[in-house]
């Protein structure tokens, strides 16, 4: 007996310690979403919300029922497996409303460069630039019609032209 | 591109884990060893490094707390990090991490402490006014017991704490060297003599902490340094130290003799952009100096003075040798390129989250949380040893 009340000091902090697990395991029911664990390591209401959230993107077809002027364009150039809404951006609502909702002008002197800005990490293949010493800050649609952006020369759309010339390494051509 | 030579994938060019990544491994191995050392008093009845017993546990305490800091700030989302805990994912060594963490703040620091300073705190609670006294009402938990009895029920209970403790120490810092030489993809990195390396040199960083801070402490105090007490550490450290480089060097003959694919690349940055840390700073400064300074107080008579700042100057550099291999490990494994064509530059920030000053704060910070516990709980039993009606002789 008088073991337990020498030792009564170390009861009272495993009381202290058993007190911490439970409030944690209270913490933890009201914390944890119900959901979690129902499919796998997430919250399963996750996948019924993000389901419900409003399309932004269009998709292709949508954009060829209107526009196949432009896409006739563009399935004879480069860009032919190049999706619309890669450079326009999300279009649900301006395929939902062409009248009112219009998409905005791209400015062609950002956009161009995010896939054709020399980089040595790239393909050597891919058509890439150094745009400062390429266009000067010029747009790059001044010479080149992004939906087929080749410039004709006069013998093929086909020849390599200032914008796919090769660039060596750090970027000069 | 400014700041790389030859090929880098475009996701290595800037480095992912920073500086305060380097602090981390580096606190929690202070952590590891100061608490390895504690043990040596406790569990290996080595009576010479008594004197340091309890600010090694001090010692360990304050930088435990810090330790995850750096990772704290290190994540985009720290709010989120509590979540680890409520629904860990039992494949991520991380997740574990945050257990064992936990266990070892808890169940075994927390728990040695209180266990070791129970009769003080009880002493303590009834000479102190105000606050204080209410602060250490509160850590009584109620039960003044100091009976020689409860002591000795004490003394038992921690016994096999610290028991515990020392795989539980070794668990803390091995994790460490194991989620990096886990990293297959990395062959700076991945190798199975990583966690033990990592302890070694946990012990190694620690040992020397404690060292120092024992004798700035009782030279502050304007006390005479236990000169047993510090030869002791000293050849501790000196032996640790020994097995540690050994560990070192066998990984690095192991690398150089197997020579696989990876192994020009890595030649290469470590005579190049590793050069002054790896070579100069952690090998030569930070191991073999020490090493050698240590040696030379077994074998050479010294006289106290000499022997002192012998092992400042040795504990000094230690560190610095210490908290370069973890800046080697970390940092020089994200300089080179997977394709082993290339190589990269750490920029490292001034005033940022991640950056100089950040490091520096939270390096001093435990040291500020030191000088507080050891207001609290003074680690020196002669300055509070006191006398109740019932109470046991201070130990």
């Amino acid at each position: 007996m008088n073991a337990f009340k020498d030792a009564g000091h170390i009861f009272r902090l495993a009381a202290v310690f058993v007190c911490g697990i439970l409030v944690f395991v209270g913490v933890r029911a009201v914390l944890v979403p119900k959901s979690f664990g129902q499919y796998g390591h997430y919250r399963g209401d996750a996948l019924a919300e993000i389901a419900a959230r409003p399309v932004n993107f269009a998709g292709h077809q949508a954009c060829e029922d209107c526009h196949s002027d432009v896409l006739d364009k563009k399935k004879a150039g480069k860009h032919v497996h190049v999706n619309c809404e890669a450079c326009h951006g999300a279009q649900a609502k301006h395929a939902e409303d062409p009248a009112s909702v219009q998409p905005a002008k791209l400015d062609t002197a950002v956009l161009c460069v995010r896939c054709h800005e020399a980089n040595i990490a790239k393909p050597k293949s891919f058509p890439q630039v150094a745009s400062a010493d390429h266009s000067s800050g010029l747009p790059c649609d001044t010479c080149h019609q992004p939906h087929s952006p080749a410039i004709d020369t006069g013998e093929t759309a086909q020849a390599t032209t200032p914008a796919t010339t090769k660039v060596a390494p750090g970027g000069t051509k | 591109m400014p700041g790389v030579e030859g090929f880098m994938y475009p996701n290595e060019i800037e480095l992912q884990w920073s500086v305060l990544i380097v602090l981390y491994p580096f606190l929690t191995g202070l952590v590891a060893g100061a608490f390895i050392l504690a043990s040596l008093e406790r569990v290996f009845q080595v009576q010479e490094v008594k004197p340091t017993y309890r600010l090694a546990l001090l010692t360990a305490l304050a930088f435990l707390l810090v330790a995850p800091l750096p990772l704290q700030l290190h994540l985009g989302h720290p709010e989120r990090s509590y979540e680890m805990y409520l629904t860990p994912h039992k494949t991520s060594a991380m997740a574990m991490f945050g257990f064992v963490y936990l266990w070892y703040l808890m169940a075994v620091l927390v728990f040695e402490i209180w266990l070791d300073y129970r009769r003080d705190i009880v002493v303590l609670s009834q000479s102190t006014t105000g606050w204080k006294r209410m602060i250490y009402r509160v850590m009584t938990l109620g039960s003044n017991n100091i009976s020689e009895h409860a002591l000795h029920v004490d003394e038992r209970v921690g016994w096999v704490i610290t028991l515990i403790g020392i795989p539980s120490a070794f668990l803390l810092h091995g994790y460490v060297g194991f989620i990096f030489g886990s990293i297959k993809a990395n062959p700076w990195w991945s190798s199975p003599l990583m966690p033990v390396v990592f302890i070694f040199s946990a012990m190694v960083s620690g040992i020397a902490t404690v060292m120092l801070i024992y004798m700035f402490v009782t030279w502050a105090r304007k006390e005479t340094i236990d000169m047993r007490c510090v030869d002791t550490i000293a050849r501790y450290l000196l032996y640790t130290f020994i097995i540690d480089f050994g560990l070192e060097m066998l990984d690095l003959i192991h690398r150089i003799y197997e020579s696989d694919e990876s192994f020009r690349s890595l030649d290469f940055m470590v005579h190049t952009k590793l050069y002054v840390s790896h070579i100069v700073v952690q090998i030569l400064l930070g191991t073999v100096t020490p090493i050698t300074l240590l040696a030379l107080t077994q074998v050479v008579r010294l006289g106290e003075m000499a022997r002192k700042r012998i092992y400042a100057l040795a504990g000094c550099l230690t560190l610095m040798g210490i908290f370069a291999m973890r800046w080697n490990v970390v940092i020089g494994g994200q300089l080179f390129s997977k394709s082993f064509l290339g190589y990269t530059t750490y920029k490292m920030g001034l005033v940022t989250r991640e950056g100089l000053l950040m490091a520096i704060v939270l390096t001093i910070l435990p040291l500020i949380i030191l000088w507080g516990l050891v207001k609290l709980l003074p680690p020196w039993p002669e300055k509070n040893a006191g006398s109740l009606a019932g109470a046991a002789p201070a130990r």
